[in-house]
């Protein structure tokens, strides 16, 4: 019950470092972030501005960290940051930003606007700015183990399901396995057809794997609030997971964040390299069908398209591995316009589908990903994101299209021959 | 103070204040934006051709795709205006003589007549980006003082200079003056506004290309 | 010259008779009347109405008054290259007093100021060349009256004054820094009558019997610019009508003096020619009875005309060309990158403050 604007502020203070003095130094204002943006592009409202959204933090950067800030804050010039202005902020900062990173990608002096967003998350969920959806799923994370709520019986009880399913044992807390595989609860709950593909393919390739009861889950609700100190107590659970049993590599699910907050946050969050290698699962599985572990068998006939997961893709970096994959088990194989780096986002990633009060903006910038999907009228649409594989249905149910969405790794899984 | 006086301050103390406040500013805003450091990443790189710091300075002068479409004018506008001012900053004669005179190093100029082409390109694309942010819904949004101003910072050195060489509107000295006056202004202002982009653009840039080319994605 | 004795016989004759009795022909005072019409652009003919009209108009008398100057400007207009056309001022007017030229002297020549002065009350013209020092009266004083009391004096009746040369127009070299004796232009003193500014050092000679000529001719004086110039003579700049220009336009300049450029007869811009700045008639009229001037000799115009020329900078400094900015450059770089660490050194403690202050936050510190 200690979250204040002075808090905020001073958090804000410990964010703020040369990169990010250099962005507010060099915007322009030029306005092409908005056109990247799909919450500007499909509402046309400017307050949806990617660089609008880090305002207050631009202004306490100039009145803390510039000398001509200091001095017009000095002489009463400086117009101060309130709770009241954070407080309207909480909409720009969460409800409309999905860490995307498309204003990151197109800046024209080479601002990394979400960079900033994801900083400026750590004053709001400091200054007590953060949206009710996204503390009850880091409450959820940090007591019970995972966003929605599921714990170790709930996973164990999955396992015991796709065991008698697929007639494939599910290895739990096997120490000197190579691969720690890790979930998200949405796949736990909502998509338990991952779990039996992980099984099926691994089987196929003949590598050795196991699942963690400490670190089964791999989300992290602590990045999407932005807040590094709750962050860092979820991913040390995977990274503890991880040592515990000597594992080669962790196995980010199909998630997008999932990845970035192992990938890429982790180690800095727990302040050491990581000891292990973290890689998503269609690296992984891209790795397998580059040494020819992986076969498949048989091809979709239905026209597929795929959609990229930003954290994946632009903000992750994985953009060639799926479509090998997709190429491997898909006849008609056809690409949304601006897919791959530049792709649309779903319009729920980076915490926003948590946040309840944003629905109608979610609602409201789906239409650029319809309009993608219109262009190439796929009959199944593929990802690997279950985050966005649930915001998409969302979209795709309100705007009454009829297109079923599928992970990749169940895709490929299903072209594994049975064992002999 | 007569006209000659005029010229004669504006060339001599002024440009020397102007040239003072210059070097300051930029350094000191210099090290002051720098100066914050950042924290080294701990996670593990990923290597991919093309994704690096120097490689983003140079790519983010390239149109993002598909947003030329969408912002037509701001992209178009902005790379005539800066091409534009470029060349007529750079090679107009009398200012390749200014810097031969004071740094002692020379390049070939263009004839007059391309540079009188090329100022009122220019001029009538700042106009046409001026008419765009007041147009462009998330551009006058954004708009503040500084956007404004800073765009007559810049608008005044060339209107002065072409008017002088046309000998328009007021007598040649006079108008030379002013010219030169104005751009002592934009030196003067430059560290202090958004103009600093011309500095900061390329660290924000190579800040962005390195630290997402640390993840393998040449942005 | 003259004297007081026949001033008035002279008083009494037109310019038509003097031109008569002085045996200039017709044909001479047409080419005059040419030259001068051409140079402040009157249309075609005009030259011949400027004849006819100058030979029917009375011989004003004038009184040439000389303060601190070198002569130089009495110089340029009676040492005239080509006596038989400029030499033709002494036939329009009536040169009352002038203590270089006059034959008279002492009391003599007083008197004749005096007379001239009674006796064309409100009708006759004051030339000055020289400016005025009002520092000490005692600095430069004619028959021991003072510059100063001699101007105000002479001028009371005058029908206008023409300030002869860049001292009298501007303050001139007496007046450049530090302006030892408070030198001041004749326009800073007389308040009260037309005054026509010829500036230049000297002024060109056909300019100074053009604003005579007009003015018998026309009965007004000519139209004057913001510092008091004839636009006609005044309007455009030596570098508009320099013949060096297409040289300038195409980037093409002199390097030395003794350069291929320099031979070539490329523009002088860079060897400090002022050209661009100097509003004169030198580029069309030229000197020495239309025979050159000083750009198409191989010197830079240094702006003679133009007010405190001669503190404007070096006459060899390009006109873009700041005064000594490297110096101060390497000043300021210094002091910019001391500011810069000094403010780093205060931002980086207060970073490092901020973030000793952090307490790791908790599930309960996400609520107020």
């Amino acid at each position: 019950m200690s979250a204040s604007l002075d808090k905020g502020v001073r958090v804000l203070k410990e964010m703020i470092d040369a990169p990010i003095a250099s962005y507010f130094s060099s915007c322009v204002h030029c306005g092409i972030c908005a056109e990247a943006c799909l919450f500007y592009t499909e509402t046309s409202d400017p307050k949806f501005t990617p660089i609008h959204k880090v305002e207050p933090m631009r202004r306490i950067w100039q009145q803390e960290y510039t000398l001509l800030g200091r001095l017009a804050k000095l002489v009463g010039l400086a117009k101060p940051v309130t709770d009241e202005e954070l407080g309207k902020w909480k909409e720009l900062v969460y409800d409309s930003c999905t860490f995307c990173g498309r204003c990151s990608a197109v800046c024209p002096v080479g601002n990394d606007i979400v960079y900033m967003v994801r900083k400026m998350r750590e004053g709001m969920s400091a200054a007590g700015h953060a949206p009710e959806g996204l503390k009850g799923a880091v409450t959820r994370t940090i007591n019970i183990g995972s966003p929605m709520g599921v714990k170790l019986p709930a996973v164990k009880a999955q396992m015991k399901h796709v065991e008698a399913d697929y007639g494939i044992p599910i290895p739990l807390d096997q120490e000197g396995a190579e691969y720690l595989v890790t979930l998200s609860s949405m796949e736990i709950i909502n998509f338990p057809e991952y779990l039996g593909a992980i099984a099926k393919i691994m089987r196929h390739v003949g590598k050795t794997w196991t699942l963690s009861s400490e670190a089964f889950e791999a989300t992290n609700a602590g990045m999407q609030i932005g807040n590094s100190d709750l962050a860092r107590v979820i991913v040390a659970r995977v990274v503890a997971g991880a040592e515990k049993l000597k594992v080669k590599t962790v196995i980010s699910p199909e998630c997008g964040h999932a990845y970035t907050a192992l990938r890429w946050e982790g180690a800095n969050l727990i302040g050491r390299p990581f000891t292990f290698k973290v890689q998503h699962i269609v690296e992984v599985l891209d790795e397998f069908r580059a040494a020819g572990l992986l076969k498949t068998e048989g091809m979709e006939t239905d026209r597929l398209s795929f959609h990229d997961p930003c954290q994946l893709a632009r903000r992750g970096g994985v953009i060639q591995p799926q479509r090998n994959l997709m190429k491997m088990v898909a006849k008609e194989f056809v690409e949304m316009p601006e897919a791959g780096y530049m792709n649309w986002c779903c319009g729920g990633g980076g915490g926003a589908s948590s946040i309840e009060e944003g629905e109608y903006l979610r609602i409201e910038a789906f239409q650029v990903k319809k309009r993608q999907l219109d262009a190439v009228k796929p009959d199944r649409l593929v990802t690997a994101c279950a985050n966005c594989r649930i915001v998409l249905e969302e979209g795709l149910e309100h705007y009454k299209m009829n297109l079923p969405v599928v992970g990749l790794t169940e895709t490929i899984a299903e072209h594994i021959p049975d064992p002999e | 103070m007569d006209q000659l006086q005029f010229l004669t301050w504006v060339r001599g103390p002024g440009l020397n204040l102007a040239l003072l406040v210059f070097v300051l500013g930029v350094l000191w805003r210099l090290i002051e934006i720098y100066g914050l450091g950042r924290k080294t990443d701990l996670s593990a790189p990923r290597h991919v051709p093309g994704a690096s710091g120097w490689a983003t300075i140079a790519r983010r002068s390239l149109p993002a795709p598909g947003l030329l479409k969408s912002s037509p004018v701001t992209y178009i506008g902005g790379y005539i205006f800066h091409v534009g001012l470029a060349v007529v900053v750079f090679l107009f004669a009398p200012h390749v003589a200014l810097v031969d005179a004071l740094v002692g190093v020379t390049w070939p100029a263009l004839p007059s007549q391309v540079i009188d082409f090329a100022t009122v390109v220019t001029m009538v694309a700042m106009v046409a980006v001026l008419v765009d942010r007041h147009v462009k819904w998330a551009k006058r949004f954004l708009s503040t003082f500084g956007d404004w101003f800073a765009w007559l910072l810049t608008f005044l050195p060339l209107l002065t200079g072409w008017l002088a060489v046309q000998h328009l509107l007021l007598p040649y000295t006079l108008m030379l003056a002013l010219h030169i006056l104005s751009v002592e202004l934009l030196l003067v202002c430059l560290p202090f506004t958004k103009l600093f982009h011309a500095f900061t653009s390329f660290g924000s840039r190579w800040f962005n290309g390195t630290m997402n080319g640390h993840k393998g994605v040449p942005v | 010259m003259t004297n007081a004795y026949d001033m008035g016989r002279r008083q009494s004759a037109t310019v038509g008779d003097s031109l008569e009795r002085q045996g200039i022909t017709r044909r001479a005072f047409l080419q005059y009347c040419a030259s001068i019409a051409s140079l402040m652009a009157l249309p075609a003919g005009a030259a011949e109405q400027l004849a006819t009209a100058l030979a029917k108009a009375r011989r004003p008398s004038v009184i040439w008054l000389s303060f601190q100057e070198c002569t130089g400007c009495t110089e340029s207009l009676a040492r005239a290259h080509n006596p038989s056309l400029e030499s033709l001022i002494f036939d329009l007017i009536s040169l009352d007093y002038h203590h270089t030229l006059q034959a008279a002297s002492g009391e003599a020549a007083e008197a004749a100021r005096d007379a001239a002065m009674k006796e064309n009350a409100g009708k006759y013209l004051v030339v000055v060349d020289g400016s005025v020092p009002l520092g000490n009266p005692g600095y430069s004083t004619i028959a021991g009256i003072a510059n100063i009391d001699v101007l105000r004096e002479t001028a009371r009746d005058a029908a206008a004054i023409l300030a002869v040369g860049t001292c009298a127009a501007y303050g001139g070299l007496p007046a450049a820094q530090p302006n030892p004796t408070g030198a001041v232009a004749i326009s800073t003193l007389i308040k009260d009558k037309p005054i026509v500014n010829i500036p230049g050092c000297p002024p060109i000679p056909n300019v100074m019997t053009g604003v005579i000529a007009h003015y018998l001719a026309f009965g007004a004086l000519p139209e004057l610019d913001g510092l008091g110039r004839p636009r006609a003579f005044y309007g455009e700049t030596i570098h508009d009508r320099c013949y060096r220009r297409p040289f300038y336009d195409q980037g093409k300049f002199a390097e030395t003096f003794d350069d291929e450029g320099a031979r070539q007869g490329w523009c002088l811009f860079k060897l400090g020619c002022k050209g661009p700045v100097a509003y004169n008639a030198c580029a069309t009229a030229k000197w020495n009875g239309g025979v050159s001037f000083p750009i198409q000799s191989g010197h830079g115009c240094i702006g003679c005309s133009e007010p405190n020329f001669w503190d404007a900078g070096s006459l060899y400094s390009a006109l873009s060309m700041p005064a000594s900015p490297v110096t101060l450059g390497a000043a300021a770089a210094a002091a910019g990158a001391a500011a810069g660490v000094a403010v780093t050194f205060f931002n980086r403690r207060k970073k490092a403050a901020a973030k000793a202050g952090h307490e790791t936050t908790t599930l309960d510190d996400l609520e107020k």
